[in-house]
């Protein structure tokens, strides 16, 4: 390892560690990046660049790098695109290099330089084209050749955390102006955080620090994202510990003192590895005792190229010239250095890392003069082309920049108020002020941004085309727009665009800065919410008998619903024909706590009531229920559910499952905005009640086993009525409704006693073979009933009347909706019915979601006349049966139509028939 | 994301709340006495200048209480939010930059 | 315009690629805007640049001009997640889209400019019995009105998309899914660009930077526009500006049904190809589908609130992302590397807005909600058609702005009147 003595103060030389790359192991120290690592076993071509496959080395030291991106880890834990700059070295490191085949050293995609002089920017718009259908074929090669790493295949072993928190002073950057601001800021007893991205951050007395931490993007009211990474400095996170934190952070104020970035030089072949941005070589030598090269060429447009020889030669680096682009300024001399004012960089040599510059003089258009070109044996180019500010979050948060001509870069220009800049990222540049670009010319290629590939030959091209805007120059040639976001690329994009329109460079523009800063894994911004945590998951208090007793469940919004009980080895089918068989002919119990609860007080309810229905609610009286439908303003059907009337100025609402959120927040807006007046409170009480169905010829029968205090003859609580009482010991509300048709309770317990009532109801219809049902058969049930649902027939475009409910709709009150019924679409012929539909030949199942057409061959003269519903086989009918919305269906009872499935290439030829199946009359739920 | 100061659980992210928009749009009071063009405008027409917008949230995940922002849609800078019952006390909520 | 050496091909390519490529030449021209026009279309996104390209050639109207306030296809064109499909179930919508569709299937060769259109599907997964038969709904509608769809069971969706989690225990299994294999992505900004390399080869005048502040009328109808570059004359003024409908037409004094509000998008960091299609997950608010750079293209619900600011919240960032990871947990470790927000003209039905106003001689195009990008080449034919001879094309016959009077609205969700809820 070539490490120098003294050099390298963030390197532990008493705690060595082994790493691989492409297999090969090396060793370095505690404290080391990959990229120094690397550095220091003499590894100089980390990976391929994105387009031309050309190889790249390290660039950069820090977040900047555009180049040494490396594949980092392997298995569940792979991860693409790692700035090897960034990666913390730790015992056993795996790392590959990417985006190359069969090896780094031989990468067939390399051949595409042969041909690159035919493949500028945006090449790609200007062929493919024919023949046409050959273009998947094309674009298969351009995937294949696309992308950077590769992506893990198996889910993430390591977990992510959130955390929320709050500050007065945010202040991002634990440089020297951060450090400094933070302290001052700290002393009136404020709440100071200070952030830095490096592992490195030396505790401040009452400040918060926080190392190994991005702020990545700033958001409204003072939120800020921040990315801590605790676990990637170690093989894997410590046991129980998150990989990485998404801190999101409410901050008073933020101070800004990101710093700045050095900006590159562009000339011929300046991408080779052991081109290195002056700065970074230092710090290599500085941070980590690691000598980038042997012997050094520098080229500078400012003063900062003098101090990095300083510290090239104090690091045992034999400095051969510095090339300085400028007129003799201020002359510094250096001891062992010859230093070549009024020269340039205009070109390189060297296939698999940096053997020799060539420089020549500038004449007075700052052109080189190519006779009195001149080469330079060099392993080592540091580049420094003067410093960019990093002023990303400022312009995140709206703040302008404006281009300072003194020091030659875009500095804050506006007040974005609770945001301070300061230090470099405010423009207090100490040297390092250089103007950006300096063009060469010549055939050989100019990067300017060395991940993408994009020349000065790009940015000309997309000039010369008409792509003039800043913004249509990054989309056109992709500048900028690595996973680097154009750090070092930007600024010089934007000059080589202005000297190519031959504008001034502020003229130009600048691109947005978006968030975020740099990238952000997608595990840290999901955090916990990840597997079966993905959302929340409502259970009601009978869920866990549900799961003992073998329940297929089924999505229903954020519950998870019984679908059906298969038996054994049942089938579905098998199954919830049993399940509806036991309704219809004995008795059976299903769980609807997942049905809305609301509960209504005040003085004015039954006018509430009645303004929110479409049926009438003050003749309601106390002790019974009644079903109503609410709609819309538009008029379209928006719930439907029962009321019971409780007591004085006192009901309780039942909605639908999907529904009992959005019926909530309806009435709550119907009151408060619309019809402040009025007297009523509302609560919702869905998860304060277990409710269970017990459906069934037998269900009273199986209620008077219960021990009760109530009576549940026909006179006692007839049909819609309710009435309240004891089970057991628990108090209990007892209502007469029935969604399958037949005759059925409605049970509501309080929810710690839901299991109790459950095993009290099983209990008492053991005898006569009780048994649990489903969603499934419900749906069956209510579809023989002809009752429509949210979703499937009411879609959110259905009125009452579609759905054959017009004698319902009062004409003796206003209610929500009732306006809109008649605009004319409304008032028209042609309307979609709610309709009953049964196969012709009494068994072909009806194709759920089939069209309504009114032949059995589709075509031009086919009316459509509607969609098929709800599809089921009606275990009481014995064949097959549906519900559909057909075109004035209520007039067409009887007629032949077809239900076309095309996705399945299924036609079944139906009979048009009354919605309700069985019972027209309502005798069962009578009985 | 925005702050909301809620006139009754103070400030609050608005990852609480609900959206309604416009709250200049004004029900008609008798809606059948209305022609179809002002009923149709009630339902569809809604305010979307640029600036200062006065429009709806509903507290769901707090105190449920529908309120009467004041929000610049360019800036999203919250100039106001008070409950629609009138609470002098929420009148006027500074936000944070 | 138009020489050979100009024309794009693989034949010119290589010829312009012995010289250096400094034979090519602009793309557009930038010229000065003219004292009058026989039509203006006041935006330089995909739609008005369609729309003069159309105008010119089907219409023959050459003397038009595309005034765009900012830089071309900067708008929605250039912030969308590119999807193109034409997967509706209303009539109105579904034969509108797939004339889309077709449009697509030979734009690039149309406009001699490769728009990228990749047909690899677009797949929109099905969590539920009863939303697979939503799906079967809608599949058949498509069907029958001649548009490609397919129902996916789910071993037909793990065979589809290898990569993706249809574990039994997610979250939200995966039951099934609607794929329409024509449907796909293309080159969003390729579209801008093509159309407007297209209508300037035709003689359309396309100037940048150049704001309209002002709609003139007289008693018979629209008469010019005040813009930051001067009055320019016209009788034609064609809008499409979505994301700003709202603003223009108040300058005629014409209300819409519009709110504004943003979306986001996002893209990860480029990676070798992972995932093959267009996929919507169905549990919740996600598209993604994967760049030809390689990049993960995700975008998810609007941000909720009217805004015309082009940022949005990171809830939606995180929304979007773990959305993702409930479908590719094995992405957890990739990056995001960019978001941005677009501005969307939300209608009360969902649906878009092509036709007249009450102001004669003006003319909109615009409420695209979530879904401008895939319209533009049908947009810009119909409305070429409705600026051109005055009246909708049958195409858009149905998108009249009338129909939120009479109360045929096109919702597609069921949504009812609420913008932020399409």
């Amino acid at each position: 390892m070539n490490r120098h003595p003294s050099m390298g103060r963030l390197i532990d030389r008493n705690r060595p560690l082994s790493f691989t790359f492409d297999g090969e192991t090396y060793r370095g120290y505690h404290g080391d990046t990959l990229a120094s690592a690397l550095m220091a076993n003499g590894v100089r071509v980390i990976g391929r660049s994105f387009k031309y496959h050309r190889p790249r080395g390290i660039f950069g030291a820090g977040s900047e790098d555009p180049s040494a991106l490396v594949q980092m880890r392997a298995g569940a834990r792979a991860e693409p695109n790692m700035r090897a700059t960034q990666v913390e070295l730790y015992e056993g490191l795996v790392a590959h290099s990417q985006n190359n085949w069969p090896s780094l050293n031989w990468d067939l995609g390399a051949a595409l330089g042969l041909v690159s002089r035919f493949l500028p920017a945006g090449f790609y718009y200007k062929t493919f084209m024919w023949p046409g259908k050959f273009w998947p074929h094309y674009e298969h090669l351009i995937r294949n050749m696309a992308g950077m790493g590769r992506s893990a295949k198996a889910a993430d072993p390591d977990h992510y955390e959130k955390r929320h928190a709050h500050c007065d002073v945010l202040v991002i950057g634990g440089g020297a102006a951060g450090r400094t601001a933070a302290t001052e800021a700290a002393k009136d007893g404020s709440l100071v955080w200070l952030v830095d991205e490096n592992a490195q951050l030396e505790a401040l007395d009452n400040v918060t620090t926080m190392a190994r931490t991005t702020a990545f993007g700033k958001y409204d009211d003072g939120l800020y994202g921040l990315v801590e990474r605790t676990g990637d400095h170690l093989a894997k996170p410590e046991a129980g510990a998150p990989r990485q934190i998404l801190w999101l952070v409410r901050a008073g104020r933020m101070i800004l003192a990101s710093g700045a970035i050095e900006r590159p030089l562009v000339f011929a072949n300046n991408d080779r590895p052991g081109i290195l941005l002056a700065s970074a070589a230092a710090r290599y030598l500085a941070d980590y005792g690691v000598a980038p090269g042997k012997r050094a060429v520098i080229v500078a447009n400012n003063d900062s190229a003098y101090d990095v020889a300083s510290t090239l030669i104090e690091g045992g680096v034999e400095v051969a010239a510095i090339i300085d682009q400028r007129h003799m300024t201020t002359r510094r001399e250096i001891a062992g250095c010859e230093i070549l004012h009024n020269h340039a960089v205009i070109d390189t040599a060297g296939r698999h890392g940096l053997r020799r510059v060539t420089i020549a003089p500038l004449d007075v258009d700052g052109d080189a003069v190519p006779q009195s070109e001149r080469l330079i044996d060099c392993d080592l180019l540091c580049v420094a082309g003067g410093f960019t500010p990093s002023v990303h979050l400022f312009s995140q948060a709206g703040g302008k920049l404006t281009f300072r001509d003194d020091i030659q870069t875009m500095v804050p220009k506006t007040e974005v108020p609770g945001i301070t800049v300061v230090g470099t990222a405010n423009g207090e540049l100490d040297g390092g002020i250089g103007a950006p670009i300096a063009l060469s010319r010549g055939k050989a290629k100019q990067f300017i941004d060395l991940q993408n590939d994009v020349t000065a030959a790009d940015v000309e091209l997309a000039a010369r085309e008409g792509y003039r805007s800043v913004e249509h120059l990054k989309r056109y040639t992709t500048l900028g727009m690595g996973t680097d976001q154009g750090k070092t690329s930007n600024l010089n994009g934007i000059a080589a665009l202005a000297n190519a329109l031959d504008k001034p460079l502020p003229d130009v523009g600048i691109t947005t800065y978006r968030a975020p800063y740099t990238p952000v894994t997608i595990g840290a911004l999901a955090g916990r919410e990840v597997g079966a945590f993905f959302t929340p998951t409502r259970r009601t208090p009978l869920q866990e008998w549900h799961e003992d007793n073998g329940a297929v469940f089924v999505p229903a919004g954020l519950w998870q619903r019984p679908h059906y009980y298969p038996r054994g080895g049942e089938a579905m089918a098998d199954a919830v024909k049993r399940e509806v068989l036991a309704v219809r002919e004995n008795v059976a119990i299903v769980d609807v706590s997942t049905l809305g609860r609301i509960d209504l007080h005040g003085v004015d309810v039954a006018e509430f009531l009645n303004r929110v229905y479409i049926n009438g609610f003050k003749t309601l009286a106390i002790g019974m229920c009644r079903y109503g439908v609410m709609l819309r303003d538009d008029g379209m059907i928006f719930d439907d559910g029962t009321v019971a009337h409780m007591g004085d100025n006192h009901y309780i609402m039942t909605t639908t499952t999907a529904n009992a959120g959005p019926v909530m927040a309806h009435l709550e807006y119907y009151l408060q905005v619309v019809w402040p007046d009025l007297d009523v409170r509302l609560t919702s009480i869905t998860d304060q009640w277990a409710v269970v169905a017990v459906a069934g010829p037998q269900s009273r029968a199986l209620l008077e086993n219960l021990d009760s205090d109530m009576e549940f003859a026909n006179q006692a609580l007839p049909f819609m009525g309710w009435r309240a009482g004891e089970i057991g010991n628990i108090a209990a509300q007892v209502f007469r409704i029935s969604f399958s048709g037949e005759l059925a309770y409605e049970m509501a317990v309080p929810s710690d006693h839901g299991h109790a009532l459950w095993e009290m109801l099983l209990a008492a219809g053991k005898d006569m073979d009780v048994i649990p049902y489903g969603t499934e058969a419900l749906t069956t049930l209510r579809t023989e009933k002809g009752h429509f649902v949210m979703g499937p027939e009411a879609d959110g475009r259905a009125s009452a009347d579609d759905m054959g409910l017009g004698r319902m709709l009062s004409s003796k009150k206003d209610f929500i909706g009732r306006r809109s019924l008649r605009l004319p679409a409304l008032m028209t012929e042609g309307r979609l019915n709610l309709v009953g539909l049964v196969p012709t030949d009494g068994k072909t199942a009806i194709p759920p979601g089939a069209i309504m057409g009114n032949r059995e061959t589709p075509g031009p003269s086919m009316e459509k006349a509607g969609h098929v519903a709800t599809s089921v086989f009606s275990a009481t009918l014995g064949k097959p049966i549906a519900t559909a919305m057909v075109t004035n269906g209520r007039q067409r009872h009887g007629e032949t139509l077809w239900a076309h499935s095309p996705v399945d290439g299924r036609v079944v030829q139906v009979e048009v028939t009354d919605p309700i199946f069985i019972d027209a009359k309502g005798e069962r739920l009578r009985a | 994301m925005i702050l909301l100061t809620c006139p009754h659980c103070g400030p609050r992210g608005i990852s609480e709340f609900t959206y309604r928009g416009d709250a200049t749009v004004a029900r008609p009071t008798a809606p059948e006495g209305v022609d179809d063009t002002s009923w149709v405008e009630y339902l569809h027409l809604r305010d979307n200048h640029k600036g200062p917008h006065d429009e709806l949230w509903h507290h769901v995940q707090g105190c449920r209480r529908w309120l009467r922002v004041r929000r610049d849609v360019v800036t999203h800078k919250v100039i106001s939010c008070c409950d629609l019952a009138g609470d002098p006390a929420g009148d006027v909520a500074e936000s944070n930059p | 315009m138009s020489s050979h050496t100009s024309r794009y091909s693989l034949a010119n390519l290589i010829r312009h690629g012995l010289t250096g490529h400094r034979g090519w030449t602009p793309a557009w021209r930038h010229p000065e805007p003219k004292p009058e026009y026989d039509a203006i279309i006041v935006g330089g996104g995909g739609h008005g640049l369609a729309s003069a390209y159309y105008l010119a050639k089907n219409h023959g109207m050459t003397n038009i001009a595309v005034l765009e306030k900012g830089w071309l296809g900067g708008g929605n064109t250039g912030r969308n997640t590119t999807i193109v499909r034409s997967n509706y179930l209303l009539d109105g919508n579904a034969k509108f889209y797939e004339h889309g569709m077709k449009l697509w299937e030979g734009l690039s060769q149309d406009l001699n400019y490769n728009v990228m259109f990749s047909q690899r599907g677009v797949l929109n997964l099905a969590h539920t019995k009863g939303q697979l038969e939503t799906f079967r709904r809608r599949g058949n509608a498509m069907h029958l009105n001649g548009i490609d769809a397919e129902i996916l069971n789910r071993d037909d969706v793990a065979k589809f998309v290898p990569s993706m989690n249809m574990s039994p225990d997610a979250r939200f299994p995966v039951e099934g899914g609607l794929l329409q294999p024509r449907g796909g992505t293309a080159r969003h900004d390729a579209v801008a660009w093509g159309y407007a390399r297209g209508a300037d080869q035709r003689g359309v005048d396309i100037i940048q930077n150049c704001e309209v502040t002002g709609i003139r009328r007289d008693q018979n109808g629209v008469v010019g526009v005040e813009t930051s570059r001067g009055y320019i004359a016209t009788k034609k003024i064609g809008l499409a500006v979505a994301g700003h409908s709202t603003q223009l037409a108040a300058m005629a004094d014409v209300r819409l049904p519009i709110e504004s509000h943003v979306l986001q998008a996002m893209v990860s960091e480029p990676v070798k190809p992972v995932l093959d299609t267009v996929i919507t997950f169905g549990a919740a608010h996600l598209y993604v589908s994967q760049s030809d750079k390689g990049e993960l293209v995700m975008g998810g619900d609007i941000d909720g609130y009217n805004s015309f600011a082009q940022r949005g919240s990171l809830a939606i960032v995180e929304h979007v992302t773990t959305c993702l990871m409930a479908l590719f947990p094995q992405f957890s470790r990739l990056a995001i590397l960019r978001t941005w927000g677009g501005i969307m003209d939300m209608t009360t039905d969902g649906s878009p807005i092509i036709g007249t106003t009450p102001v004669p001689g003006l003319f909109l195009n615009g409420g695209w909600c979530y879904g401008g990008f895939k319209a533009t080449p049908a947009s810009g034919w119909v409305f070429a058609h409705t600026v051109a001879t005055g009246q909708p094309h049958v195409l858009n016959a149905e998108l009249s702005l009338d129909r939120f009077h009479t109360g045929r609205v096109l919702d597609e969700k069921g949504a009812g009147p609420y913008p932020w809820l399409h």
